[in-house]
């Protein structure tokens, strides 16, 4: 999991030395409040190989071991929910070969990931899916649920990875699921004979469906909003991510590419976070 | 903890507080800018503010800052009590680790203070001539503007009225004015009637004679336009389809949700480019189906507004190429 090879007593005795110092300060940083949620759009994967002139698809090898690393120091410092963007439901769009590329590396990384189950566990991480996972192909769909099933019962820290995800299918289908749910209630309410002057009533049916019953039907309703929305490669748009959670997020696009992500891109996040520390919670209040 | 440390580090939450230290504690709403000094509150309301001079524009900032006085030491309060009770609960309570991030945040304070300056340096060059690198501006990809700004900020509208100017000067023509609580909304007619009518004389702009403006369309937004719309077009999906307990009801897409939100009146397009006015990049609660492919580009507080910055932003989002996802 900790993805270093050490190579000999220097090599290893620098490992060392940054370690603690990457924990000392971290524990510094702790002294100001730390981000509970933290959201990564991973882009620029395509970009560091045609910079670094690699073969297609290396770029996204690249990119999943700095999601890794990433992964990593958030854990380290504190932060207990991790999101974050692996393939959009735009990036189907894409050549064939490329989303059958993506779509392998998901394949073999989910099941990596389940032989080391023990370790996971240890770690307490749990994972989940979060999209439309019917849209995926049937293994990786299938390694996906065995991949959540098997960390259920973790609490310690979530990973949540978006795929086939995007907030212009999950806000439509979280009014699919209150309508739903509003009308078996309504349907239940009837077969027991109550009086219809309740939900039913033409005259109420405008307060029927709530913010609250929208936001608790979201795919991302498990968790609580991101405090900092990290977008790599320098672009500043959502590009169709958490668009509705995002309302009191910090929102930080650093110039390195995806692959280039790394401690420092973290650290300076979470110092931008502290400074906005007070709007950002006064702007949640006054909500 | 020496009162000296909390001065360098302004965003310091343990400050906030001591109320001892009126220089961070000073309401900002009750200022009389034409005598420095702290005034009474104006009972105008805005129906009652009839044309566009100098005095109906001061008048109109007393009036939304009276109104945002009222509840706003009690809600600061409140939030300070809540914030020192989490700082102190997610802090170390080693005091040199305390000092050490404080110093960590002065350091950050300082980079950002360079960085202010080069964009204020910048800006100036920009705004002068003496750099020409981004102009002529092509806005034929900025069809549609949104700017958001901090509702706070937004009740100085004599600043707001100078950005529009800039806007309209630039050749923007189509704006989306955003603020949470709503009191662009109540600056209305107002800023209509100033940037409205096909004013093309540069009375107001001594200073760059060569501009012209341009006359604007403007498009009001608030909290209330976005999560709460949307709860509104779920209650008329559920009224077209679950009332009728015969009626087919199928999967809603975001085809459903666009036709019921036209219904509610919500017609206006996406804005291609949000520039965000207030102390950190954060869209506020910006309709969230609008803002899906929209470039977001924080331009700092309102009151620190730059021209020059203005241009080399939209000349930036002129450069930039969408994949859209594919």
């Amino acid at each position: 999991m900790e993805g270093e090879r050490p190579s000999g007593v220097i090599g290893r005795l620098l490992g060392g030395v940054n370690r603690t110092m990457r924990r000392l300060l971290f524990t510094f940083m702790s002294s100001g409040p730390i981000p509970q949620h933290i959201a990564f759009i991973m882009d620029g994967n395509r970009r560091f190989a045609k910079k670094w002139k690699l073969e297609e698809g290396a770029g996204h090898k690249a990119g999943f071991l700095a999601l890794m690393s990433v992964l990593k120091y958030c854990y380290e410092v504190g932060v207990k929910y991790v999101t974050v963007y692996a393939f959009s439901l735009d990036n189907f769009n894409r050549r064939p070969d490329e989303v059958q590329y993506v779509m392998d590396i998901m394949h073999e990384k989910i099941e990596g990931f389940l032989k080391e189950l023990d370790m996971v566990n240890r770690y307490g991480v749990r994972v989940l899916f979060i999209g439309d996972l019917n849209r995926l192909d049937e293994p990786v769909r299938v390694a996906a649920e065995k991949a959540m099933e098997a960390t259920a019962k973790n609490t310690k820290t979530y990973l949540l990875v978006c795929v086939a995800y995007t907030s212009s299918h999950e806000i439509p289908r979280a009014i699919y699921e209150a309508c739903q749910e509003k009308s078996g209630l309504a349907l239940a309410l009837n077969q027991n004979g109550n009086n219809i002057d309740g939900i039913v009533n033409v005259e109420d049916v405008n307060d029927v469906i709530k913010v609250v019953d929208l936001e608790k039907h979201m795919y991302m309703g498990v968790v609580p909003d991101p405090d900092i929305l990290v977008r790599s490669s320098g672009e500043t748009r959502l590009s169709n991510f958490l668009l509705w959670q995002s309302t009191n997020c910090l929102l930080y696009s650093p110039k390195a590419l995806w692959p280039e992500m790394g401690f420092w891109q973290v650290v300076w996040g979470i110092l931008k976070y502290q400074r906005s520390y007070y709007y950002l919670e006064k702007k949640k209040k006054q909500a | 903890m020496p009162r000296a440390l909390h001065l360098l580090v302004p965003n310091c939450p343990l400050f906030i507080t001591h109320s001892s230290l009126p220089l961070f504690r000073r309401c900002s709403h009750c200022f009389d800018f034409s005598t420095s000094k702290p005034s009474s509150h104006s009972e105008s309301t805005p129906e009652e503010i009839k044309n566009d001079s100098l005095s109906s524009i001061l008048a109109l900032e007393l009036y939304l800052r009276s109104d945002a006085h009222k509840s706003q030491h009690l809600k600061d309060m409140g939030v300070a009590e809540d914030f020192r009770k989490t700082f102190y609960r997610t802090s170390n309570a080693n005091i040199v680790f305390i000092l050490v991030w404080h110093v960590i945040h002065l350091i950050v304070r300082v980079i950002y203070l360079a960085r202010e300056v080069i964009c204020a340096i910048e800006s100036y060059l920009v705004t002068n001539e003496f750099v020409t690198t981004y102009q002529p501006l092509n806005l034929n990809r900025v069809k549609y503007l949104g700017i958001v700004i901090d509702s706070d900020e937004a009740r100085q509208i004599s600043e707001v009225i100078q950005l529009l100017d800039w806007f309209s000067a630039i050749g923007v023509e189509k704006v989306c004015l955003y603020d949470r609580e709503g009191v662009l909304k109540k600056s209305k007619e107002v800023l209509m009637e100033r940037f409205s009518s096909a004013k093309l004389s540069n009375e107001d702009s001594k200073i760059d004679p060569i501009f012209t403006k341009t006359q604007m369309e403007f498009e009001f937004v608030s909290i209330s336009d976005g999560k709460e719309a949307v709860a509104k077009a779920a209650n008329l999906l559920f009224n077209k389809y679950y009332l009728d307990g015969d009626t087919e009801k199928p999967f809603f897409t975001e085809a459903d949700l666009s036709n019921a939100l036209k219904n509610l009146g919500v017609v206006e397009p996406d804005p291609d480019l949000l520039f965000i006015y207030g102390p950190a990049r954060c869209h506020l609660g910006f309709p969230a189906w609008r803002i899906r492919y929209t470039e977001i580009v924080h331009m700092g507080p309102l009151k620190h507004k730059k021209y020059g910055l203005i241009l080399k932003a939209i000349h930036k989002y002129t450069k930039v190429k969408q994949n859209y996802g594919s």
